[in-house]
C-alpha cells in the first residue's frame, strides 16, 4: 500500500552540509523512526519530504512515485500540536482534509470517538490539555487523505507520565490500523517502544550511522520497559549515539 | 461612578464659583438645553450619523482592501506602505477646504475625509494581524500541502480577525470626528454646521450639546464594534476580555 524510499538526499544550507548523501526506506505497514542528536538535520529532512524545499542531489519516492519537492504527499503531525484555535477540535480535525477538498465528519466522528476525545468535539483546543492537543493533532494525521504518516518529535513537549501514556495511547491506535509511519524523536526509550526499525544518524551531516531492528513482538506491552533485553538495547544504541558526543 | 463624580463636581463648581454661563455653562443646563432644542437638533444629528457611518463603512473596506493587496504582494507592500504612513501625515484641517475647492460642497469631500481618517488603522492593524500569524501555523499548512489561498483564508484570515476588530473600534471613533470637521467646511446640516453657529453666536450651553453628542455617538459605535466583534470572533473568548 504505501512505502517510503529516500535515495542519496544531499541538501545544504549557506554551504554547510545537512543531509549527505542519506539513503533508507519505510516499508508497508513499518514503523520507523530516526534517531539524532537535537540539530542532526532531522527536522530538514522532514522539511524535504514534506516538499517545503528541493534537495541539492537525491530523490524521494512514495510508492515508487517521485515526491521531490512535491507538497502535500504525506500526513503529518507537528511538534507543537499547531491545531487553529479558532477551529474547534472537529473542524481542527478535518482541516487535512479540507485542503484536498472532500471532507468524510463521519470518518472523523469515529476516529475521535475510539481515540477517547469523544465529548470535546465542539471544544476549542485552549480548553485542552497538552496531551489531548497532541492526540487531536494525531487524529488529524491519521484522517488526512494521505496514507504515509509523518510524525515530528510529538511528545518531546510534554512531561514524562503523559509521554508514557500517549506512547501507549499511539501504539494501540496504530497497532490496529498498521499504516506506514516514519517517526523522528530524540529519546531512546521511546525509539525502542515505539519501533519496529531504528535508524542512527550521525551528526552534521546526517548520514545513516547505523540500523537496529528492533525485537519485541507487537502488540507491545508496557512492561518491556524494564525487561534484561530492553535496556542492553537501550546501552548499545546509547553508545552509538555518544561516538559523536 | 468617575463620570457621576465629574458631573457632581463640575455643577457644584459652576454654582459656587459664579461661572458665567456663556463662559462654561453647568451639566444641568447642558442638559436643559439639549431637551429643548432636540427638535432642531435631531435633524442635524441624524445628517451626521448618516455621513459618519457612510464614510467609516467605506473607509473601513478600503482600508481592509489595501490590507489584503499589501499582503498578498509583498512587493507592491514595499513600494506603498511609505506612501500609507505619509498619507496620514496629511493635516486634515488644511486639506479638507482645499477638497471642497476641488469637489464642491457636495457629498463627496465630506466621504473623502472620513475615508482618509478611517482607512489607516484598520488596513494597519489588518496587515499586523496577517504578518504575525503564528510560524507554526503556517509550517503545519504548508506540510499538509496547502496553497497560498488556502492558507490565507483558513488561518491568516481568521488569526488577523481579532486585530481587525482592533482597527474598526478606533476608526468608529474617528469616523464621528471626521464629520464633523468635514461638516464645519460647508455643510447644510450637522453637528458640525450646529457646532459652528452655537459657538459664533456665544451659545456655549449648544457648544457642549454638541460635544456630548459627538462623544455619545462614537461611544455607541464603538459598542456596535465591539458587540459585532463578539459574535463573529467566538473562540477563545478568556483572551480578549
Amino acid at each position: 500500500m504505501t512505502s517510503l524510499s529516500i535515495n542519496n538526499l544531499s541538501k545544504s544550507f549557506d554551504g554547510e552540509m545537512i543531509l549527505d548523501h542519506l539513503s533508507f526506506s519505510v516499508d508497508e505497514g513499518e514503523f520507523v523512526t530516526i534517531l539524532g542528536p537535537s540539530g542532526s538535520g532531522k527536522s530538514t529532512l522532514f522539511h524535504l519530504i514534506g516538499g517545503l524545499f528541493a534537495p541539492d542531489k537525491g530523490e524521494i519516492k512514495l510508492n515508487g512515485l517521485s515526491i521531490t519537492g512535491k507538497q502535500g504527499s504525506i500526513a503529518y503531525m507537528p511538534q507543537s500540536p499547531s491545531l487553529l484555535p479558532w477551529r474547534t477540535v472537529i473542524e481542527n480535525v478535518l482541516l487535512g482534509q479540507e485542503l484536498s477538498g472532500k471532507t468524510d465528519r463521519k470518518k472523523a466522528m469515529r476516529m475521535i470517538e475510539r481515540t477517547g476525545l469523544e465529548g470535546y468535539e465542539q471544544a476549542y483546543p485552549s480548553q485542552l490539555s497538552g496531551g489531548m492537543k497532541q492526540r487531536a493533532a494525531f487524529i488529524r494525521a491519521l484522517v488526512s487523505p494521505q496514507s504515509f504518516l509523518c510524525l515530528d518529535e510529538p511528545f518531546s513537549a510534554l512531561d514524562e507520565f503523559t509521554r508514557l501514556d500517549m506512547q501507549k495511547w499511539l501504539l494501540s491506535i496504530w497497532e490496529e490500523d498498521r499504516s506506514s509511519v516514519l517517526f523522528v524523536t530524540h529519546n531512546i526509550d521511546e525509539a525502542l517502544f515505539l519501533s519496529d526499525r531504528i535508524i542512527v544518524l550521525s551528526n552534521k551531516p546526517a548520514r545513516v550511522q547505523r540500523e537496529f531492528t528492533v525485537p519485541f513482538p507487537r502488540p507491545r506491552q508496557q512492561d518491556i520497559l524494564l525487561s534484561e533485553e530492553f535496556l542492553s538495547w537501550k546501552k548499545e544504541i546509547f553508545e552509538e549515539l555518544s561516538y559523536f558526543a | 461612578m468617575v463620570l457621576i463624580l465629574f458631573f457632581v463636581s463640575w455643577q457644584v463648581a459652576t454654582a459656587f464659583l459664579s461661572i458665567p454661563s456663556w463662559l462654561i455653562p453647568s451639566p444641568v443646563e447642558i442638559v436643559k438645553e439639549g431637551i429643548h432644542s432636540w427638535n432642531a437638533f435631531s435633524g442635524h444629528l441624524t445628517s451626521t450619523i448618516l455621513l459618519s457611518v457612510c464614510g467609516f463603512i467605506i473607509g473601513s473596506m478600503i482600508g481592509l482592501a489595501t490590507a489584503l493587496i499589501l499582503h498578498l504582494l509583498p512587493k507592491v507592500k514595499q513600494a506603498l506602505y511609505p506612501l500609507l504612513i505619509l498619507s496620514q501625515n496629511i493635516p486634515i484641517i488644511v486639506l479638507a477646504p482645499l477638497l471642497v475647492v476641488w469637489f464642491g460642497f457636495g457629498l463627496l469631500p465630506k466621504v473623502i475625509v472620513i475615508t482618509l481618517v478611517c482607512f489607516f488603522p484598520v488596513s494597519v492593524s489588518a496587515m499586523d494581524g496577517f504578518r504575525q500569524t503564528n510560524e507554526e501555523y503556517i509550517h503545519y499548512m504548508k506540510m499538509a500541502g496547502a496553497t497560498k489561498m488556502q492558507l490565507f483564508r483558513k488561518v491568516e484570515w481568521p488569526h488577523a480577525l481579532p486585530s481587525v476588530f482592533s482597527g474598526l473600534k478606533i476608526s468608529s471613533t474617528y469616523s464621528v470626528m471626521g464629520a464633523v470637521i468635514s461638516e464645519w467646511l460647508g455643510a447644510q446640516k450637522g453637528i458640525g454646521v450646529y457646532m459652528t453657529l452655537a459657538s459664533s453666536s456665544f451659545r456655549t450651553d449648544r457648544v457642549f450639546v454638541a460635544i456630548f453628542m459627538i462623544m455619545i455617538l462614537s461611544l455607541l459605535f464603538f459598542c456596535i464594534i465591539v458587540l459585532l466583534e463578539r459574535t463573529v470572533v467566538k473562540w477563545n473568548r478568556k483572551e480578549w476580555k
